[in-house]
């Protein structure tokens, strides 16, 4: 009983430091604000996706036109407009600034 | 310890409540500080949670029957494995399972994704702490597992049916998959509620749910292995209540799993996806209502308890909440783009998801209906097993069916001209295999013979695939035809991943048809000496003896068996009395063909004390492709789950990109 209201006890004062832990390492830290995306990095977001979708969607499309899953006439239809949407979406990150170079794609 | 696993437990409340308090306190107003804190209780209450589950584990390897739980589950002479298994072998073991799982997976997803997700996340912590907040109150309040009471000097035992080895790793998987829904139903609530809704929490997501997904599909086949060998009725599958419990949490997320990708390709149904997240995990709750409450007829409840008001509660709130947070962000939630032509793949796609959801829903009707008819007209009726065939044969087949045409489709179009070059092969192999199927005989039952004829079709799509793939590396420079095969699929796992678990799904349907709808059954009384025909099969009634086991008396009737001309050796079926808990079960005796997959299936229905024994005999074609389909599910499994480190870097970088560096 008294060894398990012990350890009990030890478990209760453990969790308790770790939940205040963040409080103990910074007492008064500069900025208690969360890291938020605002409007333009959120734009430049959707960006990435746009262009990453397109990217992946070219590549696919190249694979299953390789395979002869996808057929000539098909792969001409689709290959245009997903070149062109890869393409604005490439531009259109241009504009607002590409930020650090992304990609392990190949 | 009961002391111990009481607090341990009241400090995972305490943590919970304090991670769902102070995490959408933090969530809302954006204190950073506070929202660290937060995922620490999370991580904490894990912890704590682990201290409760290792105090009663220790109990009940210790058989100390002071605490109630233990005398009401083990006994003295219950085997070391089923006194483990007792852990989730009732209720109130079950439900700190459920919880230790839940906070387990809380704090990894959280972890896991903290580096380039870290505003989502946020808002991911307080959901999960709703959930671990429901659960812990369960375990403290409502169906404690450190209830004590004066030692009796030996416990009730082991239902005998649950001792047995499936039971070691069918309930714990279920409940993996059960919990691990809550995983795409956190992140999924968290990216609505804090307006986060691009692609991060699909992909933070996507491994938990085929993980879920993967967990629950082999948790039911191994749960179908157990009541095929233990249950001993002469089946696998009875659309038991608690049985359809875990497939319509799993045909939710099998849809969510299709039409995912075509969020992620295509960008659209977003809606769409995130109800069926919702819908996953509320079936999964349902699931475990249904399993604990006590509130169905059926051989898995085990249970009649006080907590089905709780649960239904939950659930009911759960639901509510969820509708309301997706309502709000409608119009956040709008598709960019629009279904370019219903001969494309996310069409067939689409068809699929509706199709699984009506088999679900069907399903769902199926299991609620008894209490729907007990609540308006004071009499429960059940809908028997022919209602759950119909629909299965009504959707089912057509699922089958797309599993084929789907990856032969290209994206956003296919045009006729292309369609009929790609469907030539898979269409005349179908055909052909239905032909000499119906010319063998095969015609006896039309919905076999399609479920056949439609596996055809969906394999040579498959062998195709993977053919055309494989040389198409081939071609792009790989060394060898195997380096071409390894990289095709260590390149496009999820596809290839994919298609693993589309062959795994023919394999279990051809064995579902062909047990099902070519099976045939015998029955004899017979003395010694006397022998029965079934099919090919002469099986002769030996001998009859009795020994005495760990903790049962057995007994086991031995029969010579011989088809046509050719001596099979003995088989052996009989029944076992487990003393302390004084019950029954039958033990069946089963010779499987590894060959052609057949299975003889034997039940000892009665044995009469001067030795006569009544027999029921199977002979289940194909029954054996179920459990191997297992195994290729599996694989496919493993390959799709497989972590992509090229992904990896490319999701943190762009998290970096945009405002969101890994190391702050």
């Amino acid at each position: 009983m008294t060894l398990a209201l012990v350890l009990a006890a030890t478990l209760a004062v453990a969790c308790v430091v770790a939940v205040a832990l963040p409080f103990l390492q910074e007492p008064e830290p500069e900025s208690d604000d969360l890291v938020e995306l605002d409007e333009a990095e959120m734009r430049r977001l959707e960006l990435f996706e746009a262009r990453d979708r397109a990217l992946a969607a070219l590549k696919e499309l190249e694979f299953d036109h390789r395979t002869g899953t996808v057929s000539d006439e098909d792969y001409r239809e689709q290959v245009g407009p997903l070149r062109r949407e890869a393409a604005a979406a490439l531009q259109a990150l241009g504009e607002v600034g590409e930020g650090s170079p992304i990609d392990g794609r190949n | 310890m009961p002391e111990l696993g009481r607090a341990a437990l009241l400090v995972t409340l305490g943590l919970s409540l304090y991670a769902l308090v102070a995490g959408a306190y933090a969530a809302y107003h954006g204190r950073r500080r506070l929202a660290r804190s937060a995922q620490n209780a999370l991580v904490a209450s894990f912890v704590s949670t682990a201290v409760a589950a290792l105090v009663l584990l220790s109990a009940l390897l210790r058989n100390d029957f002071s605490f109630a739980y233990v005398a009401r589950t083990t006994s003295v002479a219950l085997p070391t494995p089923y006194t483990i298994s007792a852990f989730w072998g009732g209720q109130e073991g079950s439900l700190l399972l459920w919880l230790l799982i839940l906070t387990g997976f809380g704090a990894a997803a959280v972890s896991l994704n903290r580096r380039w997700a870290r505003d989502l996340i946020v808002w991911v912590v307080p959901v999960f702490a709703a959930v671990a907040t429901f659960f812990s109150f369960l375990v403290v309040a409502v169906a404690s597992p450190f209830v004590t009471q004066p030692a009796p000097p030996d416990g009730a035992g082991m239902t005998p049916s649950l001792q047995n080895p499936y039971m070691l790793a069918h309930p714990p998987l279920l409940y993996l998959g059960y919990v691990g829904l809550t995983v795409p139903f956190a992140f999924a609530m968290g990216a609505l509620l804090s307006g986060r809704l691009d692609e991060r929490w699909l992909i933070a997501t996507r491994r938990w749910t085929l993980f879920a997904w993967a967990a629950l599909g082999v948790g039911q086949l191994l749960g179908s292995h157990w009541a095929y060998v233990e249950v001993g009725w002469g089946g696998y599958y009875a659309w038991d209540p608690v049985e359809n419990a875990a497939l319509m949490p799993w045909l939710a997320a099998t849809a969510f799993l299709h039409s995912v990708m075509i969020q992620e390709k295509r960008g659209m149904l977003k809606i769409w996806n995130v109800l069926l997240v919702i819908l996953a995990f509320s079936l999964a709750l349902f699931g475990t209502f249904l399993t604990r409450s006590g509130v169905v007829n059926s051989i898995h409840s085990f249970t009649e308890s006080s907590i089905g008001p709780w649960f239904l509660g939950f659930i009911a709130l759960t639901v509510a909440v969820s509708l309301v947070v997706v309502l709000r962000r409608v119009p956040l939630l709008r598709s960019p783009t629009k279904l370019e032509s219903p001969i494309s793949r996310e069409a067939a796609f689409l068809y699929n998801n509706l199709l699984l959801l009506a088999l679900c829903l069907a399903i769902l009707w199926g299991v609620v209906y008894p209490m729907l008819s007990e609540a308006v007209r004071g009499e429960s009726v059940v809908l028997g097993r022919s209602y759950y065939d119909f629909f299965l044969r009504a959707f089912g087949l057509p699922l089958l069916l797309l599993m084929g045409i789907g990856p032969l489709i290209a994206w956003r179009r296919a045009s006729l001209r292309s369609l009929a070059t790609t469907f030539r092969w898979p269409t005349i192999v179908a055909l052909a295999t239905g032909a000499l199927l119906l010319w063998r005989g095969a015609g006896s039952s039309v919905p076999g013979l399609v479920a056949y004829t439609f596996s055809a079709f969906v394999i040579t799509t498959i062998v195709m695939e993977f053919a055309r793939g494989t040389r198409a590396r081939k071609a792009l420079g790989a060394t060898s035809w195997f380096g071409a095969f390894t990289s095709l699929i260590g390149r496009n796992r999820r596809r290839y991943g994919g298609y693993v678990v589309h062959a795994a799904v023919v394999l279990f349907a051809i064995g579902v048809a062909g047990s099902s709808a070519f099976d045939s059954v015998a029955e004899a009384k017979l003395v010694r000496g006397e022998s029965m025909h079934i099919g090919n099969y002469t099986l002769v009634y030996r001998s009859l003896s009795e020994h005495a086991g760990a903790n049962a008396t057995e007994i086991r009737a031995t029969l010579g068996v011989r088809r046509g001309d050719h001596d099979l050796g003995t088989l052996q079926a009989g029944k076992n009395a487990y003393t302390i808990e004084q019950q029954v079960s039958n033990e069946v005796g089963i010779r499987s063909d590894k060959l052609t997959g057949e299975d003889l299936f034997v039940i000892a229905e009665q044995i009469d004390p001067n030795g006569t024994v009544y027999f029921r005999v199977f002979v289940k074609p194909l029954v054996n492709l179920i459990w191997l389909a297992g195994l290729v599910f599996l694989l496919g499994s493993v390959i799709t789950l497989w972590p992509d480190r090229r992904e990896q870097r490319r999701l943190v970088a762009r998290a970096s990109a945009v405002g969101l560096p890994a190391t702050r």
